[in-house]
């Protein structure tokens, strides 16, 4: 306990600390699909015990073929205290419940915010690297260079929305939204005044003529929050650009989503 | 008589330009109705054509649909309560509905959507028919009506939870509420062919049914086949109900209200109910679907909840109405 005061002492003033053996949690267990590929990045070989079943969906996350070489957990408190964690790895939104029976439990448990800008994506690295006891300095510099590398962005820049299920659309302040401009598109939901996102109603959107509509993959079954993507309004509109797991959360890979994205725009 | 219709006709038709003017993209009416007929701006003429013209559209022909099956299975029945929605046709529609959409079939062929939501509202009006008997007494009409929605309902919830899609469940209140909000062409094009042919047989029971408020008797002794008329009724009310509630999921209370308004404006023949009530449903919805535009129009407020605040009313008033007479 003095030694993790310590630590977060000498953080805290900006010292970079070696990778103490001792201190380093040496069963972790992340129950959140974000935690989960940040600390599949980061960890030790063996150190990260179970990740959220989630994170072995290639839909989902970037880092499923990691994941599916551990054994998957479902967020139920009952599995996760039976794997004998000495450290929790949880987001924000959590289950309160099962976070809160964990502490009772006596188990360490570190929460997460979810990523929405550049800057929050190296905040979690850099955390994440502390709580695991690794060092995340590198992961953070080689994801500041790629940015550096990227093209400029075309001018006039082009306009863009993401559009949803239920017609919602990301705005400029979340982590969609942070892709879409640093791939050098203007985002049609910052020009209706949306800042984090909300609802875009179909003849808003096409009023607005944008030139690229980003969706993301459709769900199996079917549903009427869907079916807005199909209308044929929508069809000749502008072309469409599919989003993937790469947008999801807040890892380097969104490189990978603005590059993608880049090249949508060159026509 | 003929200026009852007009008069409905005429307000209808001013309905349905507000429905087609109004939107969250706030267009002045002069260019939208330009673009709507000359085509000359391109994007305005696509939300016209492709967004507003569908939902006015649906608005009537769903009202029309409701009003007109409304005032049929009251006439049939000679009962004031019968409605699509109470007496579980629109619950059992909706479940023939998500039924086709999840398994596929809707997607597979697009007739197969409202040939489902058809054949889960024949099912029910023809289990109402029976349960209820030839006279349909109020008590087990509703009673019957209530089972049925509530089985309906629980059924539609059900196929719904289970869908692999993370956003079917939201939709619950989608089939129970009925809304308007983003529909297509491709869904005026597939709820219409069944809404003419429901309309056609249900406009034809008209002098049945006035040969029915002198009694059975009476009305078989002049020549109507109360067969054959039950099952036209049976066929016309699955085939609009369906039609409808495959596309805009289940609206209450509409085939209730409209008929009420107007039974008094055409004497209380129930042939002459038929048209009008189709016409007042139509108002009916168009207003509704304004109104939930207007109201709330990032919300996407389900049609439903408007027209029960409207209906329910007249529903009590009918409940007392009918404990006065009887007692």
């Amino acid at each position: 306990m003095v030694g993790r005061g310590l630590r977060a002492a000498a953080l805290a003033c900006g010292l970079a600390l070696p990778a103490a053996a001792g201190d380093a949690p040496a069963r972790v267990v992340s129950m959140n699909l974000c935690t989960d590929q940040l600390a599949l990045m980061l960890a030790a070989p063996g150190q990260l015990v179970s990740v959220s079943a989630l994170s072995q969906d290639p839909r989902a996350s970037v880092m499923a073929a990691e994941a599916q070489a551990l054994p998957p957990n479902h967020g139920l408190a009952e599995e996760i205290f039976l794997l004998r964690p000495d450290l929790v790895l949880a987001g924000r939104f959590s289950s309160p419940a099962t976070l809160d029976m964990l502490r009772r439990l006596g188990l360490r448990v570190e929460t997460f915010d979810p990523e929405s800008t550049l800057d929050d994506i190296r905040a979690n690295l850099r955390r994440m690297g502390e709580v695991l006891g690794r060092d995340a300095t590198r992961t953070i510099a080689q994801f500041d260079a790629d940015l550096a590398a990227l093209p400029p962005p075309a001018t006039p820049r082009p306009r863009a929305a993401s559009y949803g299920a239920n017609s919602y659309a990301e705005g400029p302040d979340s982590l969609a939204g942070q892709i879409i401009a640093a791939a050098g598109f203007t985002n049609i939901a910052a020009e209706r005044g949306l800042s984090f996102g909300g609802t875009l109603p179909l003849e808003v959107l096409m009023l607005a003529s944008p030139d690229l509509i980003l969706r993301g993959a459709p769900y199996p079954g079917a549903s009427r929050a869907e079916a807005v993507l199909d209308h044929p309004g929508l069809r000749h509109l502008a072309p469409q650009h599919r989003t993937d797991r790469d947008w999801v959360c807040g890892t380097p890979r969104i490189l990978h989503a603005i590059t993608d994205l880049q090249k949508a725009a060159a026509p | 008589m003929s200026r009852l219709l007009l008069a409905l006709s005429l307000l209808v038709a001013a309905l349905f330009t507000a429905s087609l003017l109004i939107g969250p993209a706030r267009v002045p009416p002069l260019p939208s109705l330009h673009a709507l007929f000359t085509g000359n701006d391109p994007m305005l003429t696509l939300v016209m054509r492709e967004v507003r013209l569908p939902r006015a559209l649906l608005g009537l022909m769903v009202g029309a649909a409701l009003g007109l099956s409304g005032a049929a299975l009251q006439g049939f029945l000679r009962n004031p309560l019968a409605e699509p929605g109470l007496i579980g046709a629109s619950g059992a529609a909706a479940l023939g509905a998500v039924l086709a959409i999840q398994t596929g079939l809707a997607a597979a062929f697009p007739l197969g959507l409202p040939l489902a939501a058809l054949a889960g509202a024949m099912a029910s009006v023809a289990l109402i028919l029976l349960l209820a008997g030839p006279r349909g007494g109020a008590l087990t009409l509703i009673l019957a009506g209530v089972a049925l929605s509530a089985l309906a309902g629980a059924a539609t919830s059900l196929v719904l939870n289970l869908s692999p899609n993370p956003f079917a469940a939201n939709e619950i209140i989608f089939w129970m509420m009925g809304s308007l909000a983003d529909r297509s062409l491709l869904h005026v094009g597939i709820a219409l062919p069944f809404m003419i042919a429901g309309g056609a047989l249900l406009l034809s029971l008209g002098p049945g049914l006035q040969a029915l408020t002198l009694g059975e008797d009476a009305a078989a002794s002049s020549g109507i086949r109360m067969g054959a008329l039950r099952w036209r009724l049976v066929l016309g009310v699955a085939a609009m109900v369906g039609a409808a509630t495959a596309v805009a999921g289940a609206i209450g209370f509409v085939g209730l209200a409209a008929p009420h308004v107007l039974r008094r404006a055409v004497g209380g023949s129930p042939a002459r109910l038929l048209p009008a009530s189709a016409l007042g449903g139509a108002a009916l919805v168009l207003a509704a679907d304004i109104a939930v535009r207007l109201l709330m129009p990032d919300r996407d407020l389900k049609l439903g909840v408007l027209t029960a605040l409207v209906g329910t009313p007249f529903f009590l008033h009918l409940i007392l109405r009918m404990r006065r007479e009887g007692a």
